[in-house]
């Protein structure tokens, strides 16, 4: 039987496990939402701008380890999906982005909302297609599912014509791929494996640095079994949040330029960096040419373009890391590191990470008590600036896959719509999204979405009234400059109500409490305006240009609260 | 060929979009690319590139690397350390009358060159072989007046029976080929 490319494309999304699309109709995709209705099991979501849509995916994404899918119509549906596209591009997010596009004859001749999609998004994807040939649509979703979540996953974007929606042809769905460019090397080359199983057992103060690859491989238990057996401290990167749980005793934060003084200066004095799924970023290198200076360095990654890219390594191992990791744990030897790990936790106690007592209401103060009531068991989608920063220092993530942030692009609005993807993927799961006033109002408008999908995300606002990590940075690197940081807001809950969603704005420390109790118990979605001290800094702070062994410190030293959050 | 010259060899699917995949690449990484050619290879469906990079300004293992990542791009192998044959062709354009052709044909001579257009003004003249020896023809020719220079940059190919794309050459030899990315961690 002769089917439809826009039914071809919801039977093949079918044949991938697709269970739900984030999307928003218009000209060029209407064929595609006109057979959505005899696909009850492929769950559409209508967001209300097509940047959340990407991000919900993405949010999906990342909270269920299954590929996100997002759909947007042609011309400005499809450019507005851009940033969220690329957003998951440099975190590594599995998603396949499709857009509608103008029916062929158009293509090339500037036909109404007709935009070159896959040449805008050919550096931000990891391949995208425009299908010109009905009969290799099905052949083009299964490559293209398959590219998304295997190797190192990312976006791919599929561009197909109205028209193509429309023709018939038969459909078969093709049982496996045949991409003779694209073979990801899974197993270390033993002989690499060999020599970092050796660097492993000669070292004396080695660390663990891991990456979001952890997550995206599931190597919890690899790596907790070369932790535990060696004794060797885990430190993470943003994106490595919660891979090892932030509870564990061997467990030392995170560095870069807002990470713990402890997690910098166990880098800068190791004698062995062991970096795992990750890529060196410089906000977690700070001057690469002082990262690390005593360490040898042996990387694992899927990716071989990453090896050597931005520091240099002595033994590099492509692969993928449950792989590695499972072939290393057979060659190390135990071991304890005592004076090391003694060293590190005299570091700790010297430059905690603490709540300052404050009679303010403190954006600490509140991710803390988001942390004590939540139990840690929650998933916590993030803004991008200090809100960001002071939910990854003071809620303590023992789960992988549990904090959803925007670690490579930085992407303002991340949150809300982020969170609303990981609570459609996650429902019996807790999710609050833990935002900033500028940030939230980047995508606030997809409160109409929690509303008209039933989402019962909570949302937490750090207000401050700033663009604070701006603000930060022209108070110590602009002298106070404040120009474009304050920031007026609207009543958030006032907004909040306008869109059906009860709130409750609060002041004074002591209503912290309740109010996430509150919004907790209540079954649908919830927002709490959070006015906090506006002129409140994210330390530790590394400076742009500077090496980890100069990170910086809050100015007065903080002192301590009972019941303070600790990350040991 | 200069120390810094590095020769990358690809093979790459027939796919629309493919030099612009690469291009963008080079483009967006600030890899700086001194030639690019690309024509047909033996294999059905698969076009063959020459890269030629500079190696001063651009890390050539990331070229590799990079290359290697893009889903079209079949196999990519740098030949630069290895035996090669390498050539590139040109045809140069030089104003001429009835009294200095015949010293224009003695210089082509000496190359080896053809003289593949003549007219009453210009004579065109077909070169093949290393960019040295392009490079010292055009030179030579300079005391006349060149009108016009095409080139198409370095084609290039191991010496002997098996070539660094040679594990591939056959469309049906996937199964005996082995994890693509088998030798990048050797850095």
């Amino acid at each position: 039987m002769k089917l439809s490319g826009a039914q071809i494309l919801c039977e093949s999304l079918l044949k991938e496990g697709v269970e739900v699309i984030f999307g928003f109709p218009g000209g060029m995709v209407l064929p595609l939402y006109d057979v959505f209705p005899q696909y009850p099991n492929l769950r559409h979501i209508l967001v209300r701008h097509e940047q959340g849509a990407a991000h919900a995916a993405d949010g999906y994404a990342r909270a269920t380890g299954k590929v996100g899918v997002c759909v947007a119509t042609s011309g400005p549906g499809a450019t507005n999906l851009v940033t969220g596209i690329a957003n998951a591009c440099l975190d590594s997010v599995p998603m396949v982005a499709i857009t509608g596009q103008v029916s062929r004859p158009f293509i090339g001749k500037d036909a109404f909302q007709e935009v070159d999609i896959t040449g805008i998004t050919l550096p931000i994807t990891k391949y995208n297609y425009q299908v010109l040939d009905t009969s290799k649509l099905a052949t083009t979703i299964k490559e293209a599912f398959y590219l998304a979540k295997t190797g190192r996953p990312g976006p791919v974007l599929i561009d197909i014509p109205k028209d193509v929606f429309t023709e018939l042809t038969e459909f078969h769905y093709p049982p496996e791929v045949n991409l003779s460019g694209y073979h990801p090397t899974l197993q270390g080359h033993p002989s690499q494996v060999k020599k970092a199983a050796k660097l492993i057992n000669e070292a004396r103060q080695p660390v663990i640095l891991v990456g979001r690859g952890v997550q995206i491989s599931g190597a919890y238990d690899e790596l907790k079994q070369l932790a535990e057996n060696v004794q060797i401290p885990v430190i993470s990167t943003l994106l490595g949040i919660g891979c090892f749980p932030g509870s564990h005793v061997l467990y030392y934060g995170w560095p870069g330029m807002h990470g713990m003084v402890y997690a910098n200066l166990a880098l800068d004095d190791a004698d062995l960096v062991i970096a795992v799924g990750m890529r060196f970023d410089d906000r977690v290198t700070g001057k690469v040419s002082a990262f690390a200076p005593k360490a040898h360095v042996i990387h694992i990654d899927i990716d071989p373009a990453e090896i050597g890219k931005n520091v240099r390594v002595d033994v590099p191992i492509v692969g993928d890391v449950k792989a590695v990791l499972k072939a290393l744990n057979k060659q190390v030897a135990s071991a304890q590191h005592l004076d090391w790990l003694n060293q590190l936790d005299a570091w700790r106690r010297q430059h905690p990470i603490e709540v300052r007592d404050s009679s303010s209401l403190l954006p600490q103060y509140v991710v803390h008590q988001l942390y004590e009531v939540t139990g840690g068991d929650a998933i916590i989608a993030t803004g991008v600036g200090q809100n960001q920063m002071w939910a990854a220092q003071h809620y303590v993530f023992d789960k992988p896959n549990t904090l959803i942030t925007s670690g490579g692009l930085g992407t303002m609005g991340f949150g809300l719509p982020a969170a609303l993807g990981a609570k459609v993927g996650c429902p019996d799961k807790t999710v609050w999204c833990i935002d900033g006033d500028g940030s939230f109002q980047m995508t606030l408008h997809e409160l109409a979405t929690l509303v008209q999908d039933e989402i019962a995300v909570k949302i937490a606002v750090l207000n401050n009234g700033f663009l604070g990590m701006v603000r930060q940075w022209q108070e110590l690197f602009y002298k106070k400059n404040y120009v474009a940081t304050p920031l007026s807001c609207p009543d958030f809950v006032k907004v909040a109500e306008a869109y059906g969603i009860p709130g409750l704005q609060v002041k004074q420390r002591e209503e912290v409490k309740s109010a996430i109790e509150q919004a907790m118990a209540y079954p649908g979605p919830f927002l709490i305006d959070f006015r906090v001290e506006p002129e409140e800094n994210v330390y530790p702070m590394v400076a742009p240009g500077s090496s980890l062994a100069e990170v910086m410190i809050a100015p007065e030293k903080p002192r301590k609260v009972s019941g303070s959050p600790k990350l040991s | 060929m200069t120390a810094t010259k590095h020769t990358l060899v690809a093979l790459v699917a027939d796919q629309p979009g493919v030099l612009n995949r690469i291009s963008s690449l080079f483009r967006r990484r600030g890899f700086n690319m001194e030639s690019v050619t690309v024509g047909h290879s033996e294999v059905p469906n698969c076009s063959r590139l020459t890269i030629v990079v500079d190696g001063s300004t651009t890390s050539i293992e990331q070229v590799r690397k990079q290359l290697d990542k893009v889903v079209d791009v079949i196999k990519v192998s740098e030949i630069s350390g290895d035996s090669i044959v390498a050539r590139e062709m040109a045809l140069i354009k030089v104003k001429s009358n009835s009294a200095n052709r015949g010293e224009i044909i003695e210089i082509a001579d000496l190359f080896r060159a053809s003289i593949v257009d003549v007219a009453s003004e210009s004579l065109t003249i077909c070169v093949t072989g290393n960019e040295e020896k392009i490079d010292t023809l055009i030179q030579l020719l300079r005391g006349f007046i060149i009108k016009e220079i095409a080139r198409t940059g370095r084609v290039a190919m191991s010496r002997g029976e098996i070539g660094p794309l040679g594990a591939v050459s056959g469309v049906s030899r996937r199964q005996d080929r082995g994890p693509k990315f088998g030798g990048s961690i050797e850095t």
